[in-house]
């Protein structure tokens, strides 16, 4: 019992800090991709790279004057922004890393906690994250913040019916609520995943794009649109407030990536079976990449990248040869391929940020009600037929 | 642990309760409520029923509610204003609030004796398989029927809604 809490206490401390370290720097990623898009450097200045500009950042946010209006509703506006990272933060810990692991002795799972609805909670989370937002709207006493928080709660009451829809297709396929045995199900080669199953790319594509109305993403980021509404509905909140609802965002959208790689692209399980030698795409990747860095780094068409591309080029040989060590093969695999998904999917948000511009707000409505609900309803209906026709 | 967490739980629910009715401001109940719906939520889940309490959450607390409190926010509704309080109100108040209060200790006294103790966790039939089970196979037919009423209530909506457009 005693080891049960000191371990889960540590796991907490480390899921909490890797999460609060990688919403950072998914910013900093962020604007980089974007900045490549648009062919200029982004953030360059703050250390190598830039690599500093979310301390930075984070350090701006803190130090800034802490406003609150004065007619403003107070307890509501207060609670808000606590109320969107609470609901933000707390998905995460029933999403499942990897397997079963031993550590000093101690077997346990890559997972805060697995509940045997694991599924069910994270849509509970999500739904109560609305309020985050239109109490932060309302609250706020300001036009532009009303209308804010008002299209995003219709936003997510929309999407979140055809979100719902597209999850249950998976979980019927794999026939469980408990995100492990989720993956569990999905072992083996590529197409036992959950996206090559049958016509499940259906249940995949309406996920994604409800998944970015959900978070409130380009192309669907009506709530926020500043060239009608200010900044929406956050308009009113500066400093620590302001920060809150951003990181709240941004884990969002860290948690439907982790969701959509849990239910479709197998979770932590490698695209092939070890035997195969997956376990050697992790270890040629990164020596790949490192040997490209010093490459860059020796033939640098900048002064400074003579210094920080064979820096980097060294830090993936060592992490190429870290995945080589047996012993650590068992941790770092099943979370290379959970990271590589996700982060894929994080790509993509950013790409698509990068690409699309914004629907109109009837678009968007017409959109969620006339396509997106219907393919996911007849995309349910008939996984279930199909199921029931097979079993 | 569990008695813990019930009489906390049961203790938010309540006072979040007697809130609602006490605020004057809409979207000030209608937090409260939400806040009532959360704690029921934890209770069910106490008592063993978790898919009972998933659902709550996702339905009560996170669609209906959101649906109340969009309302609020779109009909930018104010607060109440104070009425004068009626006399047969306050004289009557406090007695009638008495007698319904004992009349239900006395009817679950009555039902329930002593002897049949809440067990938490003791209740088995709350997973998803479970109820999916009950409602597709013992309640069949109040289930098809609740989703037939439903049916009629949207209809009737678009119906209702359509009238004020022509």
């Amino acid at each position: 019992m005693d080891s049960f809490i000191v371990i889960s206490l540590i796991k907490i401390f480390v899921v909490f800090g890797a999460l609060m370290t990688i919403l950072a720097y998914l910013q900093w990623v962020e604007r980089k991709v974007i900045a490549h898009i648009q062919v200029r450097p982004g953030p360059y200045r703050v250390g190598p790279h830039g690599l500093l500009q979310p301390l930075a950042d984070v350090i701006k946010l803190i130090t800034k004057e802490d406003l609150v209006p004065p007619y403003v509703n107070k307890t509501l506006y207060l609670a808000a922004p606590f109320l969107a990272i609470t609901m933000a933060l707390l998905s995460i810990s029933v999403i499942p890393f990897g397997p079963a692991i031993q550590v000093a002795g101690y077997r346990t799972w890559m997972q805060l906690t697995d509940l045997n609805f694991g599924a069910l909670f994270i849509l509970g989370v999500s739904s109560m994250g609305v309020y985050g937002i239109a109490l932060a709207g309302w609250s706020s006493n300001n036009k532009y913040a009303l209308l804010g928080g008002l299209r995003s709660s219709a936003q997510m009451i929309s999407y979140e019916l055809p979100l719902s829809l597209a999850i249950a297709a998976p979980l019927l396929v794999s026939n469980t609520l408990s995100l492990r045995k989720l993956v569990d199900t999905q072992d083996g080669w590529l197409w036992n995943w959950n996206l090559f199953h049958g016509f499940q790319y259906v249940s995949f594509i309406v996920f994604i794009i409800a998944a970015f109305a959900e978070t409130n993403r380009v192309p669907f980021d009506l709530p926020e649109a500043e060239n009608e509404l200010v900044a929406g509905f956050h308009t009113e909140y500066s400093s620590m407030k302001f920060a809150s609802f951003f990181m709240a965002e941004y884990a969002n959208m860290i948690t439907v990536s982790c969701m959509a790689t849990l239910l479709f692209l197998g979770g932590w399980v490698a695209p092939w079976p070890a035997e195969y030698g997956s376990g050697y795409v992790p270890v040629l990747s990164f020596a790949v990449a490192g040997v490209i860095a010093l490459f860059h780094g020796l033939n640098a068409a900048r002064k400074r990248d003579h210094y920080s591309f064979p820096a980097v080029g060294v830090v993936f040989l060592i992490v190429a040869a870290v995945f080589l060590v047996p012993l650590t093969q068992s941790v770092l695999l099943p979370l290379f391929w959970f990271c590589a998904k996700t982060g894929a999917i994080l790509f993509l948000f950013i790409w698509i940020r990068g690409t699309l511009p914004r629907f109109r707000y009837d678009q968007l409505m017409g959109f969620a009600w006339k396509v997106l609900f219907p393919v996911a309803m007849l995309n349910l209906l008939a996984t279930g037929l199909v199921i029931a026709a097979f079993s | 642990m569990d008695l813990i967490l019930f009489l906390v739980f049961a203790g938010i629910a309540v006072v979040a309760a007697i809130n609602v009715v006490v605020q004057r401001h809409p979207i000030s109940s209608a937090v409260s409520l939400i806040a009532v719906m959360g704690s029921l939520a934890v209770l069910y889940l106490l008592l063993g029923a978790e898919f009972i309490a998933a659902a709550q959450v996702i339905v009560y607390a996170g669609a209906i509610m959101v649906l109340f409190v969009f309302v609020i926010m779109l009909l930018n509704a104010g607060g109440e204003t104070k009425a004068g309080r009626s006399f047969v109100a306050s004289l009557l108040g406090v007695p009638v609030l008495v007698a319904l209060l004992a009349l239900l200790a006395f009817f679950t006294e009555r039902i329930y004796p002593s002897d049949t103790e809440v067990h938490f966790g003791g209740f088995r039939g709350g997973t998803a398989q479970a109820v999916g089970r009950a409602l597709f196979t013992t309640y069949l037919l109040p289930f098809e029927i609740t989703s037939i009423l439903i049916l009629i209530a949207i209809v009737g909506a678009i119906v209702l809604a359509r009238k004020e457009l022509e």
